[in-house]
């Protein structure tokens, strides 16, 4: 309708030529030496020393590989048990009204404004202290802190709000409709999940899963930690980015980052595709991974990666 | 709606009953456990734990830093989601792209390249260090990557708001005189500022529990540049898990109380929306 009106006789809402330019280069500039060098960096530093110091590092190294294997080990089973519990979480909030039902919502964001050192720390006194259950563990030989399960808990713990609140809002904006449907026809309850609610939910559930892998895999401070941080055993791969630092091994310690680095430029790639196809379903049917469709979502999914702008 | 889908539609009890199972033991449990261990001190003990003068100095640089980095996060984040909202420029998928970065990019691996860009040596060290401004292992470093860390927040919640205002009220505030000024100061900025709140709100929440990138940059100097975070881990290696869990509950409390204005922000801002 705007453009119907003449230009000369439009009030202006557009900014003069000269501010437009010197803010967006300014902001560019900001972006540019806040972000996109140190992203720069990260893979000169890594190849500075040539090629063969690079690949030495990453597949010579026998404590980096495990601490690769480790890492995948570590998020695909934290991102299990948050997968598991997403779903449940997104059935239970997003399709029935309860008491203490914003009580829940809040309670899954907990993790997020926990410090990942005091998440680690929790399970250290859980498990270890002497005051808890830490002799009757160390009676059954159990040993949770400083091995593989001390890691998938922390790393569960610090990654636990991702696929819950990525899914929360996409079910809700689905509507129940058509499992209703489902259930009027006689379908049960896994034919309804598996058949109806999971190919409506599968491009938010895979940009939960993808969010909190990355986060998973990149997670310090909780691991660090409940880790004992010894090579070989119970190092992840930035926990082995740090110790490689502390010894002064720059071209190693940056070889390792740059792997993790490429980790969360595919993961910012995955989210700007899958953004873009939720925008264009949006256009087609309104209802459809509206961002803002959850009733009473708190601010965390802000929090996440900004899912809200499609 | 609610009480026919319950009967309707299956897994209700399954469904919330795994959801307080799981929260109840991986979330719930850990952290009480947490204030368990903290209440066997006695008063006196928990405070002359939690305040010391090495506590004191972590808590000060913790939060003074948090708290710089959170404002410099307002400025650049509305910068930028002005930018990006209204303006329309090459690369412009790229730029919306980098800011969610820091939220993509471990910690450690931040920590890492912000330490070396601002070394002696590296690429801006060399022009910065000259000039006196050291950038790597000091309070400037922390400020710096702290910045990086929660840069999407004020963005990603102003940016939103930004998009929802129709040309028609800048239009009419403009067809009644007000100049470009005005219109920014009376029209927009009204409207934008609870989004900068919360925005403000979730970058310095997050500064206060950040560790991984700080480590790296900080140098660790005790009373100096050591970070609350920090300390709880020096005293856990230690094996001090009193000592370490009562510093934990001051910061986890505060995570708490921070958690709670966020909210409540949040439903404020929203009923002054609508």
């Amino acid at each position: 309708m705007r453009h119907e009106v003449p230009s000369r006789l439009r009030p202006q809402r557009e900014d003069p030529l000269w501010v437009r330019v010197s803010l967006t280069a300014t902001a560019t500039a900001i972006l540019g030496l806040l972000v996109a060098v140190p992203v720069a960096n990260v893979f000169y530093q890594a190849f500075a020393e040539g090629l063969k110091v690079y690949w030495d590092s990453l597949t010579g190294d026998p404590a980096t590989l495990h601490a690769m294997g480790l890492t995948l080990v570590v998020a695909l089973s934290a991102v299990a048990l948050n997968l598991v519990f997403g779903v449940a979480a997104a059935w239970a909030i997003a399709r029935f009204r309860f008491p203490g039902r914003t009580l829940l919502l809040t309670l899954i964001d907990v993790p997020f404004s926990v410090s990942p050192v005091v998440a680690g720390l929790v399970f250290v006194l859980l498990f270890a202290a002497p005051e808890f259950f830490g002799p009757w563990f160390r009676e059954h030989h159990i040993r949770v802190i400083g091995g593989t399960s001390g890691l998938i808990l922390a790393t569960a713990f610090v990654t636990l709000p991702f696929i819950a609140r990525e899914l929360i809002p996409v079910l809700e904006a689905v509507g129940p409709e058509e499992e209703l449907a489902a259930a009027s026809l006689g379908a049960n309850g896994w034919q309804i999940f598996w058949r109806v609610t999971l190919p409506n939910i599968k491009w938010g559930l895979l940009y939960g899963v993808i969010l909190c892998n990355a986060r998973a895999m990149g997670e310090f401070g909780a691991v660090r930690v409940v880790s004992g941080n010894i090579e070989g055993q119970s190092q992840t791969l930035p926990l082995r980015v740090n110790m490689l630092f502390q010894d002064s091994k720059t071209a190693q310690s940056f070889a390792v980052a740059s792997l993790l680095t490429f980790l969360a430029l595919v993961t910012l790639l995955v989210k700007v595709t899958l953004e873009r196809r939720a925008g264009a379903k949006a256009m087609m049917g309104p209802q459809e991974l509206a961002p803002e469709a959850g009733v009473d979502q708190p601010v965390a999914n802000q929090s996440l990666m900004g899912h809200g702008q499609s | 709606m609610a009480t026919v889908n319950r009967r309707v539609l299956p897994g209700f009890r399954l469904s919330l009953g795994y959801t307080v199972f799981y929260l109840s033991l991986l979330v719930l449990i850990p952290l009480a456990m947490c204030y368990i261990q903290a209440a066997r001190l006695s008063f006196s003990d928990f405070w002359s734990t939690v305040w010391t003068e090495r506590a004191r100095a972590a808590y000060g640089l913790t939060f003074g830093a948090s708290f710089v980095s959170a404002i410099l996060n307002v400025f650049i984040g509305i910068l930028l989601a002005w930018v990006l909202v209204r303006y329309s420029f090459p690369f412009k998928r790229v730029f919306d792209a980098l800011i969610d970065l820091p939220f993509a990019l471990p910690t450690a691996v931040a920590g890492l390249v912000f330490a070396n860009l601002y070394s002696p040596a590296g690429w801006l060290g060399r022009y910065l260090v000259p000039l006196g401004i050291q950038g790597a292992y000091s309070r400037l470093g922390i400020v710096l990557v702290l910045t990086f860390t929660g840069l999407p927040f004020v963005v990603r919640t102003v940016q939103p708001v930004l998009e929802t205002f129709d040309a028609e009220t800048e239009e009419a505030a403009a067809t009644l005189g007000a100049s470009r000024w005005q219109i920014v100061w009376r029209v927009i900025a009204p409207g934008v500022y609870p989004a900068v709140i919360t925005g403000f709100a979730l970058s310095f929440a997050r500064a206060i529990g950040e560790y991984g990138s700080v480590i790296f940059i900080a140098g660790n100097r005790r009373n100096e540049t050591e970070i609350a975070p920090y300390l709880i881990v020096e005293l856990l290696d230690q094996f001090e898990f009193s000592e370490a869990t009562a510093v934990a509950v001051v910061l986890l409390t505060i995570s708490f109380v921070l958690l709670a204005l966020i909210n409540v922000l949040e439903r404020w801002s929203k009923s002054h929306a609508s």
